[in-house]
């Protein structure tokens, strides 16, 4: 059973099988340094593309910008379009919202993956399902967040990772369900912490791994976002539960 | 008279445009959201339309900022006029549908002297609790212990699901959460 077997069709979107495993997240608070149990899941192999929404918003006219409500969608949603440019770069400029109501309506069961599943599958590269401790890999994905912002985006389909999904560094910034639950503490180093009332239980999460900027920066970028917003390198993925 | 005939007018058109399209864009109500309450009836997250409503996440196992939100909607209610305290609805809605069950949301709701006409406790299904959280900034994120981080907030709701005021000053009653939900109301008489 080779990886291509791992991927399964659905609706013409390919899904690739994650196995279950372990992850030492960069996401790791005071008391809980054990690494992150994630269940086997299914994981879209590339973003969802212009096309792709464009044949959503056919189907789904109350996702259309204008029709979309505010609560939902925010004034930047969609604001480029879709008409023209590359049916097959990845779609961006959607919110929260309606990423989730793509997924939804994709696969049954569909939604976004959660933080720790893309990044389990973000941390892999084409040989390792754990590259993070290579520094040349680490610096070649962080070199694409030093790429000038303001071009159109390339086509999806890069170079899969060791479980065959692509794309995950150097093409969009992605939406995860839980971005609202990352609760980054803006000051790590402090051991006292300043907003210990607005939180029940055990304060904010810590950032354990400071040496995957690449990473950090999409916590921080996902922590500074509402559900309605959406930026022009911001695009998504979907994924699916598989049978336990 | 100027008055009555645009009472007129507006029912007309919500008659013709149909209630549901006439809510607000910028209204959480927009969500349709199914929830169940501690009393094990199905409900919307709509429920409370037409009237002010003071919203917010929790849990029934949580043992420190739960209980003081409880307090706070409490303290809030006390601190309005009598005649005004009927017409303040609360809606606390779980983080944790796993655990919380109807029969554990009504335990709380005894516990704690909630009463139904004026308190709804409601559960619903893990992907709905996260877009209702989207809608209110609410920030959650489970424990390996079985608790949840999550952000404390009472938010208050106008008649048509919008956010009108949320404060995260659980000590007491705030007094601009307060003044909020008499503005409200004075507009509701209007």
């Amino acid at each position: 059973m080779g990886l291509a077997s791992a991927l399964i069709g659905l609706a013409g979107a390919a899904y690739v099988a994650m196995p279950a495993g372990t992850l030492n997240s960069v996401l790791a608070r005071d008391t809980d340094r054990e690494p992150t149990h994630v269940a086997a899941f299914a994981l879209r192999e590339k973003p969802v593309t212009r096309g792709e929404f464009r044949r959503f918003l056919q189907a789904h006219a109350e996702w259309l910008p204008g029709q979309a409500p505010a609560v939902f969608a925010s004034p930047g949603y969609l604001r480029q379009g879709l008409e023209g440019g590359d049916d097959d770069a990845p779609v961006t400029e959607v919110s929260w919202f309606a990423a989730q109501a793509y997924c939804e309506a994709e696969v049954p069961g569909g939604r976004l993956p959660t933080w720790y599943e893309w990044e389990y599958a973000a941390a892999a590269d084409a040989t390792r399902t754990d590259a993070r401790g290579d520094p040349v890999w680490l610096a070649r994905i962080l070199g694409w967040y030093a790429r000038p912002a303001g071009r159109a985006l390339p086509q999806v389909g890069g170079e899969p990772n060791v479980y065959g999904v692509r794309d995950l560094h150097g093409l969009v910034w992605e939406w995860v369900d839980d971005f609202n639950a990352l609760l980054v503490n803006g000051d790590s180093r402090s051991a006292e912490d300043p907003d210990k009332l607005r939180f029940c239980g055990a304060g904010a999460i810590d950032l354990q791994d400071r040496q995957n900027y690449a990473v950090l920066m999409r916590v921080a970028l996902l922590s500074s976002l509402n559900a309605a917003d959406s930026t022009g390198s911001l695009g998504f993925r979907c994924a699916h539960e598989v049978p336990r | 008279m100027i008055k009555t005939m645009k009472r007129w007018a507006l029912a007309a058109w919500l008659c013709l445009a149909g209630a549901a399209l006439a809510l607000p864009g910028d209204s959480v109500y927009q969500l349709d959201a199914k929830l169940t309450d501690q009393r094990g009836q199905a409900i919307k997250l709509d429920s409370a339309r037409g009237q002010p409503v003071l919203v917010s996440m929790f849990y029934t196992s949580c043992q420190f900022v739960c209980p003081m939100l409880i307090d706070a909607a409490r303290d809030t209610q006390a601190a309005l006029p009598e005649a005004e305290r009927r017409q303040v609805k609360v809606l606390l809605i779980s983080f944790d549908p796993a655990r919380d069950t109807p029969a554990k949301l009504e335990a709380m709701a005894r516990e704690r002297g909630l009463d139904a006409s004026q308190w709804t406790l409601a559960r619903t299904d893990p992907a709905t609790v996260r877009k209702i959280a989207a809608l209110l900034n609410f920030q959650y994120r489970a424990l390996p212990d079985g608790g949840f981080n999550h952000s404390a907030e009472l938010i208050l709701l106008d008649g048509e699901g919008r956010v009108a005021a949320r404060t995260s000053m659980l000590a007491g009653a705030d007094e601009r959460m307060v003044g909020a939900i008499r503005k409200q109301l004075a507009a509701q008489r209007r």
